[in-house]
């Protein structure tokens, strides 16, 4: 294995694990919102929570280039702020959070709807109030959903290609993680430095389906 | 002994539980054939379940009143409640379940964690985790976690529902030492005669699928 494939191989699994310890709190806080609460527009947040699941990840790429470039609000603000996103590792772990958010989110709330609600209705019995519920009684009761979510969204963090392309590009030792890797290095004709990766991304693929197949066991036996 | 005013009708699909009683009690016996609402009745007095109509007044405290548009939230009617499956929290072990009350308590004293586990018998209990527990034992944790709160009543849903016949014995002397000890009023849920007998001092007859009236 070479230095760079190696570097591209380190650089990715690191984006994608501060992607999905980014992604945990708002999906575990969507994920409770849509297990545990009724409210108008329920559905319309469901939908949208979804919807990177099913966009063309370049198309989320390309709403993410727009919005964090320089004719939007936001991108205007940030880039007063001197706060440079696009074709940074700043993208990269947005395009990584953003594609495996519905994953992480929907696993949360499986997870939290296995939760039988009167261990809750007894925690408020014995004075606890919402916050101190979900802390002590519905986040431990269902970590294994949650631990399930946070390794299913690392995993599709770490292949992640459409999204990241558009708005983080594919520069070396910058940008470049192992997806973009295989296909930047096959476009340039270096095929095998390519197949070192296609290894490299199955072993870590293999490792993280075994994690969360032993976490779904484990959960089955409990 | 505790002022007790229950006047609450709750439905729930085609079934209407319609309660109507008052007294002051130590322990109020709730008895009645299965679906005839007793469970529904102490969700209502812990603030679980909201009754259609109706008023709930406990000692001084009306907790719920859909007149005067009251309806106090669990978690501040200070109300133990012992559900008949115990419902012990599975992420904790049974020292975790006794203490989880003590930061709701009332008056924001709490029972005292000793003199509980001693009353109740808890001592080779409190480092074990609750799957490893006897029906009667979980029991026992259940009523200690909610007496750690200083509720001003205890909710005891059919206590001996899962506990073996000959093993009956292991539960009720500690419940009428709660009675006794602790002087915490009960509401104490069974269809067993001879249990009520044993225990109560006013009887509350549920009828199905109807009126509470009064033996």
């Amino acid at each position: 294995m070479t230095a760079e494939t190696w570097a591209i191989a380190r650089f990715t699994v690191l984006m994608a694990l501060i992607a999905t310890a980014m992604v945990l709190p708002p999906a575990i806080g969507i994920g409770w919102l849509l297990a545990r609460r009724n409210f108008p527009g329920k559905t319309l947040l469901e939908t949208i929570v979804s919807l990177p699941l099913v966009l063309p990840p370049v198309a989320s790429g390309l709403l993410l280039l727009w919005l964090f470039g320089r004719r939007s609000p936001m991108g205007r603000a940030l880039d007063a702020a001197g706060i440079e996103i696009i074709f940074t590792w700043k993208a990269v772990v947005i395009a990584m959070m953003v594609i495996s958010f519905p994953l992480v989110a929907r696993s949360v709330r499986a997870g939290i709807e296995q939760v039988d609600r009167r261990y809750e209705q007894i925690a408020a019995t014995l004075g606890a109030g919402p916050v101190r519920i979900l802390r002590t009684i519905t986040l431990p009761l269902a970590s294994r959903g949650i631990a399930a979510g946070a390794v299913l969204g690392f995993s599709r963090a770490l292949g992640e290609f459409g999204a990241t392309i558009m708005i983080a590009g594919a520069i070396p030792g910058q940008t470049r993680t192992i997806a973009v890797g295989i296909y930047t290095l096959v476009e340039t004709g270096r095929e095998e430095a390519a197949w070192v990766l296609v290894l490299i991304s199955a072993v870590l693929a293999f490792g993280a389906i075994y994690v969360s197949n032993k976490l779904i066991e484990q959960g089955a036996r409990a | 002994m505790i002022a007790l005013s229950i006047d609450i009708t709750l439905r729930q699909d085609a079934f209407v539980l319609d309660v109507r009683d008052s007294a002051s009690v130590e322990v109020l016996g709730l008895s009645g054939p299965s679906g005839s609402g007793k469970t529904s009745l102490l969700e209502s007095i812990a603030g679980i379940r909201t009754p259609d109509r109706g008023e709930i007044i406990v000692g001084d405290r009306t907790l719920f009143s859909s007149q005067r548009r009251i309806n106090i939230p669990a978690r501040d009617r200070h109300i133990g409640y012992v559900p008949q499956d115990a419902l012990l929290f599975p992420n904790l072990d049974v020292k975790g379940n006794i203490a989880y009350g003590a930061q709701g308590a009332q008056g924001a004293q709490s029972a005292s964690f000793e003199s509980l586990v001693q009353i109740l018998d808890l001592a080779d209990l409190v480092d074990r985790r609750v799957g490893m527990l006897s029906g009667g034992e979980k029991q026992r944790v259940s009523i200690a976690r909610a007496l750690m709160t200083r509720p001003s009543i205890l909710l005891l849903d059919e206590p001996l529902a899962g506990v073996d016949r000959e093993r009956r014995d292991v539960i009720l002397p500690y419940v009428l030492r709660i009675r006794r000890e602790l002087r915490v009023p009960l509401i104490y849920v069974t269809h067993d005669e001879q249990e009520l007998r044993s225990i109560a001092d006013r009887v509350l007859q549920l009828a199905k699928p109807g009126s509470g009236r009064e033996n």
